[in-house]
């Protein structure tokens, strides 16, 4: 179908977009890498120098970097369950006729509007509190002793705050690509005798995996690199209990003003984010095809 | 062509359908109530707080205090501006990427999501030197580009998606048609793909609206958006919910409203029938 | 006429051009709290005062706010003139030569007149470098119903075994009253600051003269070991999340018995968002007898960049916002409780502001409190809650970590003082003061 001269065409088409994302890859990149080989503190300027591999070594080594890497992936799996079940669930009942489908699809859609510290604030003060928040309220008036949420268990609040924020994202995809699905298809299978469950599982489910993966790999990549969130409700804690490497990174460049260490960590994350979408490619990169 | 729904059917499905949208909504909502109550009651249980009183003495204070205006300009014409030129740069290069993939199409497509990878924190010193030295720290220009590069993998990305799901047919018809590069693009192609074009559009536009690290970093005050006017109201010392709920809800506004027209053309515009 | 009055347009036009030339901008970043939104809400009176002279204003909570500012100041990009920094920032950065001197404010403006200590903290080799906007010590604020209702009374400065036992005495978990509230929330300048500032009194120290960490002494351990008892004993749940909003609402709400922290929010205990505004009395810091109290001192001071270009107008604003002229203002409009407080000794004097109830404590927990000396035994560094190195910030928030995961359960004591004490000598190490 691709006629030499559309391949031509096709190649200037895309360069644009190659060219700056290079550009826009490679020149913070390249000062990243040579700022993690030097010892460069915000507030200490007059101690620079070379220090080989100095920076790496204390960001791989620093106690927190296991469990930072760990939590890390747990955040993306957790987040990623959450949204594309709960997104092809949501997607599906939205696509059914209804009263008031607008209204509804706009609800579903506003978490993603909220900005991400005032959603993590108000989770952790009007909700999860176990004082004054909404959900220890319930507890009482049901007779139990409210949940400290944040304390103990810190990582799953923020897999719910994150999921909640996501849903509406991998919703939205979800359903435009439910609405192409091809309804003749689906009432000649049904007429053919085929079962609910067989037309969802044959049918549907085939055409969605373009969608799911995409929303896989866009949300894997923010994913990768949350941090607002839990830097509003635990700081990281208790302990190092909901660190992230992207908290870790943080915590170097922006509360030690290490940029060396930061520019490691930086590098570090890069190279972790890669193995994770290398292996997250192989699983299903295929379904990328037509 | 379409089944007989059954009502009661469709009474299940609404019942089932507003619920969990409610639920879901209910924080928003939960924070709206609270822009309009006084800082002491905002943070009282919620039967307590609803029987309040409603004042507006939140907005006020927020009104008198900040300057929502150029704010919300700021943000307007940051996440207008970077998704317009992010969508120019993305259409024809998702258009070539979907129908004359090439073999390094897959490739490409992933290094371009690796370009995201880079926690932002991580590049900040190296950006702020480069603002400072091209004199784009605190401008609406510098803005639009960052977020335009921050963003441009995603439209890609998602643009992608969406014309993989258009047929080639129509296309290799029009061209048989005669039409040209330009005039498959512009008359075909874009027609067809408005409901993916504009969902694309919303959801870069939100992610614009709500990019609360750069937005912050590298603006003082005359290009500052939206975000640094909520996190005025982050976290003082003192009571604050109820006038950063104010500024939450003033701040979310415009793109509820925005979502609500735009959300009409998410229904299925793709005409099947066009093809058989 | 007509020549004379169209000279006199023509003249008031060049006049008006001319200022309009003349008039300068500058970008003041702020932190987001209540003095300083007063001191932008007075924006009239400075213009009137001082026509020339616009205003931006960057308000921002204080950890994004710190943030930015030292990204700027470190990297030169001469995006501020005028600064909110603290007592950490500023000995730090003065050494570093990045902020301008202010020992050449006009005379009326009385620099002997500040407060011996706040002064201190803000002065390195003989140069203010910041001028104090509002300074804060820490103080017991109590429920004097409550302590009436348990037969105790508090004596103006009470040992810890003194708060132990109103804790105990206050304390009716079944109707959600907790005898005592305190900082749970890790940060250093959250949990941190309370902690570092209790150890004080415990006789404890951050680093002995050689820089060694002390976290695996006797004395730091009797300090956490008391405040893991008084917060499990007679402290709300959750506490390990409490910062100072947390404990701010609980207090408000009636649900405390004491609170030990800044002693700014005295002003929002009696104030209108407060259901128990009357019935709220103050005490000094306890101590237990070694010397050192366990408040702290703290000051949110203006300070001019090096770079900046506006030195002129940047000083004009301070020296504004910094005089007695301006405390005189904010009481003619708002009353003088709402005075900034803890910079000048005039204030304190002053028999207007003797009336409000917590001046007195607040000045004798500031006097208390010495940034030069606040330990029992010596120390290389100086600041009464943190250690004004570059390091602390980062070292401080991990520890502040550990001790909160002690509160919240999931560490047990001894680990969180042994890992504070083993990254704390890390980090050290890394950062040279080691050898």
């Amino acid at each position: 179908m691709a006629t030499k001269n559309s391949r031509a065409a096709a190649r200037w088409m895309v360069a644009p977009s190659v060219l700056l994302l290079f550009a826009w890859m490679i020149v913070p990149l390249v000062m990243t890498l040579y700022f993690s080989f030097q010892r460069y503190n915000l507030l200490s300027p007059d101690q620079s120098g070379f220090v080989g591999f100095d920076n790496y070594y204390y960001f791989l080594t620093n106690p927190a970097f296991f469990e930072a890497l760990t939590n890390t992936l747990t955040l993306v799996l957790g987040v990623l369950a959450i949204t594309i079940f709960g997104g092809i669930g949501l997607a599906l009942l939205l696509d059914q006729p209804f009263w008031g489908q607008g209204i509804v699809r706009v609800l579903v859609i506003a978490p993603f509007f909220v900005m991400p510290t005032v959603s993590a604030l108000v989770w952790k003060n009007m909700f999860m509190n176990p004082v004054n928040g909404m959900f220890a309220h319930i507890a009482k008036a049901m007779g139990l002793q409210p949940y400290d949420f944040l304390a103990h268990s810190p990582l799953a609040s923020i897999i719910l705050i994150v999921a909640w924020q996501w849903l509406p994202f991998s919703t939205l995809i979800l359903l435009t690509a439910l609405q192409s699905l091809d309804r003749e298809q689906q009432e000649a299978a049904e007429m053919d005798g085929a079962s609910v469950f067989a037309r969802f599982a044959y049918l549907t489910i085939p055409h969605l995996t373009r969608a799911v993966t995409v929303v896989v790999l866009i949300q894997t990549i923010f994913l990768l690199s949350v941090f607002a969130e839990i830097l509003v409700t635990t700081n990281g804690g208790p302990g190092t209990a909901s660190t992230n490497i992207s908290y870790l990174v943080y915590a170097q460049s922006l509360l030690n003003y290490d940029v060396g260490g930061g520019s490691a960590g930086g590098i570090i994350a890069v190279i972790l984010a890669n193995i994770v979408a290398f292996f997250v490619m192989r699983m299903i990169g295929k379904n990328l095809d037509a | 062509m379409a089944r007989k729904v059954t009502q009661t059917r469709k009474r299940v499905v609404t019942v089932l359908a507003w619920s969990i949208g409610f639920l879901i909504f209910f924080p928003i909502l939960w924070t709206v109530l609270m822009s309009f109550k006084s800082e002491g009651d905002a943070i009282k249980g919620p039967i307590d707080m609803l029987m309040a009183p409603w004042t507006l003495e939140s907005y006020g204070e927020v009104q008198h205090r900040s300057n929502y205006g150029l704010h919300f300009w700021n943000s307007v014409i940051i996440s207008l501006g970077s998704t317009l030129l992010a969508l120019i740069i993305a259409i024809p290069a998702a258009w070539a990427m979907a129908f004359v993939p090439g073999k390094r199409t897959k490739d490409l497509l992933m290094w371009m999501l690796s370009t995201k990878m880079m926690p932002s924190v991580g590049v900040l010193i190296p950006m702020y030197l480069m603002f400072r030295d091209f004199g784009l720290l605190d401008t609406r220009t510098g803005l639009v580009a960052v977020l335009t590069l921050i963003n441009l993998p995603i439209v890609v990305w998602m643009l992608y998606t969406y014309f993989k799901e258009i047929p080639g047919e129509i296309l290799e018809a029009a061209r048989m048609d005669g039409a040209g590069l330009r005039s498959e693009i512009l008359y075909v192609l874009t027609p067809m793909a408005v409901p993916g074009i504009a969902s694309t559009m919303l959801l870069n536009v939100i992610l614009a609206w709500n990019e609360a690290f750069w937005t912050l970093q590298l603006t003082t005050s005359s290009a500052a958006p939206l975000t640094q006017f909520i996190a005025s109201y982050s976290s003082p010392e003192g009571l604050f919910y109820a006038k950063l709920s104010a500024a939450s809800t003033m701040a979310i506004a415009p793109i509820l409203i925005m979502g609500w027209f735009s959300q009409k053309q998410l229904v299925r515009g793709l005409t099947f029938g066009a093809v058989k | 006429m007509n020549c004379r009055v169209r000279a006199l347009y023509s003249a008031c036009a060049v006049a008006a051009l001319a200022s309009a030339v003349s008039a300068e901008t500058i970008t003041v970043a702020t932190v987001n709290n209540g003095d300083m939104i007063r001191m932008q809400s007075l924006m009239g009176e400075f213009n009137a005062k001082y026509p020339d002279i616009q205003v931006e204003w960057v308000t921002l909570e204080e950890n994004v706010l710190r943030q930015k500012v030292t990204t700027d100041i470190a990297t030169k990009g001469g995006q501020f003139d005028v600064l909110t920094i603290g007592t950490y920032e500023v000995p730090i950065w003065g050494k570093q030569g990045w902020l301008v001197s202010l020992n050449d404010l006009p005379a009326e403006w009385d620099a002997a007149d500040l407060l011996p200590a706040i002064a201190g903290g803000l002065t390195v080799d003989g140069n203010l470098y910041a001028a104090p906007f509002y300074g804060e010590s820490s103080m017991v604020m109590y429920r004097k119903d409550l302590m009436e209702k348990a037969g105790l009374t508090m004596p103006d400065a009470p040992t810890w075994a003194d708060i132990k036992a109103a804790a105990a005495g206050m304390t009716d978990k079944a109707n959600e009253v907790y005898g005592i509230c305190l900082r749970g929330k890790a940060g250093w300048g959250e949990n941190m600051a309370f902690l570092t500032a209790m150890s004080n009194s415990y006789g404890a120290r951050w680093f002995d003269e050689n820089w060694k960490p002390q976290f695996d002494g006797a004395a730091w351990k009797a300090t956490l070991t008391d405040y893991l008892a008084l917060m499990n004993d007679y402290g709300p749940p959750g506490a390990s999340n409490n910062g100072f909003n947390e404990n701010l609402a609980l207090f408000n709400q009636g649900k405390c018995g004491m609170w030990i922290d800044a002693t700014v929010a005295a002003s929002f205990v009696t104030g209108k968002e407060s259901t128990v505004a009357d019935k709220v009395g103050f005490a000094l810091a306890p101590d237990n007898g070694l010397g050192k109290r366990g408040n702290w001192l703290w000051a949110w001071s203006l300070a001019i960049p090096a770079g900046s270009a506006k030195t002129d107008a940047a000083k004009t604003f301070v020296a504004w916002a910094t005089s007695k002229e301006y405390a005189e203002l904010v009481a003619s409009k708002e009353g003088w409780a709402n005075v900034p407080p803890g910079t000048r000794t005039s204030l304190y004097e002053n028999p207007e502001y003797q009336k409000v109830p917590f001046a007195k404590m607040t000045l004798d927990s500031i006097n208390s409190a010495d940034p030069t000396h606040p330990t029992v035994d010596p120390v290389p560094y100086v600041g009464v809650q943190f250690v004004a190195i570059p390091e602390f910030q980062g070292i401080a928030t991990a520890v502040g970590q550990q001790f909160s995961a002690a509160l919240a359960g999931t560490t047990s004591l001894d680990d969180a003082l042994a890992a504070a004490q083993e990254l704390t000598t890390t980090e050290m190490t890394k950062a040279g003061y080691i050898k």
